[in-house]
């Protein structure tokens, strides 16, 4: 009987774990930030030998120390922290709503078949589409404003995310809705209870396809519409490049990386969580 | 038409000229070919079919996800389906499994978890109730299928060849677990198995169900006494003839 296995079950489970858990979670960190370190200490030496080989001036590409000296520079002034802080507020905004209402559309189109019919292939052109063509008709629209900015954001990171959605919808185990409805949920409880956990996993990945899409459309813009006179990251690297200072915009081209990077491995993280729960991850090391 | 196989008391299910077609592309295929039978208030009854006799289009019928195309299936009473993989939600913990079935019939909130364990306990898991499926063995896995089952509070169980993937050990410990439960809830059990020695193991009757499209072909009474023992000679001779029975539907189907 299961009363009598179960001692030994949590004996081997035991057995299974290691005296220093402590110890192990920063060995697995540590496992899984090597190889992007030595990728990066890799980048950074091969950007030192072009400087090297002399193929630029220093001025038009300066080395890697200088760039470091100048962030760090930059970031002892409060303005540089400002710049960023205002390009973060309107990815956040703008990815917020692209989520929310992709999140509202994916879930129409797969319960209403007309919708699938009419919405779907337009979903895969809008894709396809770079957001920052839609910029001219949002300056029409909008006039170059926080609006026109926000527009770009949703419309860049909205499809992956309606996508990924609507394909984790689409590829719930039959069987999982078999056994809710044999539970006895039906329409908006199968979908709470049963279809939208299940669909959890392709919605994370979508949520970080349109992060990507969100952060790439935000930097396209912030480079186009320079006319608001706050100062973002776009408008930094505009202003690096009109006054020549290839430093400064190699600083915060590195920024912008270090941003997108960092986002990005947060839903990594999200992603092995889930995993984890569900029982998708192979034996760690 | 009137109810004519009276929906009396005693009945817990009723399945009368039950036709059950597919369209698979241009051409329909018939599932069920009107099967007409009847399950007793408290009976075990098991059903055994080859494959491709409709035995699990039958409990779909039955648990009110498919239609049959004609006839009857009429169902007294609430209905839980285990079906051969546990079909746990993998997001959920064992506990969390039992309290959603809870939850979906309105139980409230505040004496889910304590049920949820409760029921856990009945099917000996107790200790198990925060493990993920992925953390438990298949029989572990079915047996909190059937506390969730068992959380649906039904008076008609339907099960869809439960044990068909576990080993020998676990099969054996399931079907005592299984008996013992039905004899405490007084529960209706229609059992669908490929195994006729299991089906004798368990069932109070035994239909045989023919191929293709599937009608009860043959019912056998089991008069043995309970708990049966799977190595006995007495079920041994009736699992036979069963399987017999069963060879003789696959061998006709094969020769046309």
């Amino acid at each position: 009987m299961a009363a009598e296995l179960a001692p030994q079950l949590s004996l081997s489970e035991a057995l299974g774990s290691r005296p220093h858990p402590v110890r192990r979670s920063a060995a697995r960190v540590w496992s899984g930030l090597w190889p992007k370190l030595g990728a990066a200490v890799l980048l950074v030496v091969i950007w030192q030998l072009v400087v090297w080989s002399g193929w630029r001036s220093q001025s038009a590409l300066p080395g890697p120390w200088p760039v470091v000296e100048r962030l760090a520079g930059d970031l002892r002034h409060l303005d540089f922290y400002a710049a960023i802080g205002l390009t973060l507020r309107r990815v956040a905004f703008g990815y917020a709503i692209a989520a929310a209402a992709a999140s509202i559309v994916a879930i129409l189109i797969a319960r209403i078949e007309l919708a699938r019919r009419a919405v779907g292939s337009l979903l895969v052109g809008l894709q396809s589409m770079p957001s920052i063509a839609w910029f001219p008709l949002a300056i029409l629209l909008l006039q170059r404003s926080e609006g026109a900015i926000t527009l770009v954001v949703v419309m860049g990171a909205a499809p992956a995310i309606a996508a990924g959605l609507l394909s984790g919808i689409d590829h719930v185990h039959p069987l999982l809705i078999r056994v809710g409805r044999a539970m006895g949920a039906d329409g908006l409880r199968l979908y709470r209870h049963v279809i939208l956990p299940a669909a959890l996993p392709a919605f994370v990945g979508g949520l970080k396809q349109g992060w990507a899409f969100a952060w790439r459309s935000l930097m396209s813009a912030e480079l186009l519409v320079v006319a608001t006179n706050q100062s973002s990251i776009g408008q930094l690297l505009q202003s690096a490049r009109n006054l020549n200072d290839a430093q400064q915009l190699l600083a915060i081209m590195v920024v912008i990386f270090v941003i997108g990077i960092a986002v990005d491995s947060v839903f990594g993280m999200l992603d092995t969580a889930i995993r984890r729960r569900w029982g998708l991850l192979g034996m760690e090391a | 038409m009137s109810n004519l196989l009276a929906l009396s008391e005693k009945h817990a299910l009723s399945v009368e000229r039950l036709t059950v077609a597919f369209s698979h592309g241009e051409e329909l295929l018939l599932a069920l070919d009107g099967a007409t039978f009847e399950v007793k208030r408290g009976e075990f009854v098991c059903v055994v079919g080859a494959s491709g006799s409709g035995k699990s289009t039958l409990l779909n019928v039955l648990a009110g996800l498919d239609r049959p195309s004609a006839g009857r299936a009429h169902v007294h009473g609430r209905v839980a389906l285990i079906f051969q993989e546990s079909a746990l939600l993998p997001w959920l913990t064992a506990a969390g499994n039992v309290e959603l079935a809870l939850e979906l019939r309105g139980v409230s909130a505040s004496v889910r978890q304590e049920l949820a364990y409760e029921l856990l306990g009945r099917v000996h898991l107790a200790g198990f109730e925060k493990r993920r499926p992925h953390e438990l063995s298949g029989g572990m896995k079915q047996r909190v299928a059937l506390a969730r089952a068992l959380a649906q509070d039904a008076d008609v169980l339907l099960m869809d060849e439960p044990f068909g993937a576990l080993d020998a050990i676990s099969r054996d410990l399931l079907h005592e677990e299984l008996e013992r439960i039905w004899k405490e809830s007084r529960l209706t059990i229609l059992f669908v198995t490929h195994n006729a020695r299991e089906a004798v193991r368990l069932g109070d009757r035994v239909m045989v169900f023919t191929s293709r499209p599937g009608r009860v072909a043959q019912e056998v009474h089991v008069n043995l006494p309970r708990p049966r023992s799977l190595d006995s000679p007495e079920l041994a001779v009736i699992a036979g003839r069963i399987t017999d029975r069963l060879k003789h539907e696959m061998f006709g189907e094969a020769v046309i």
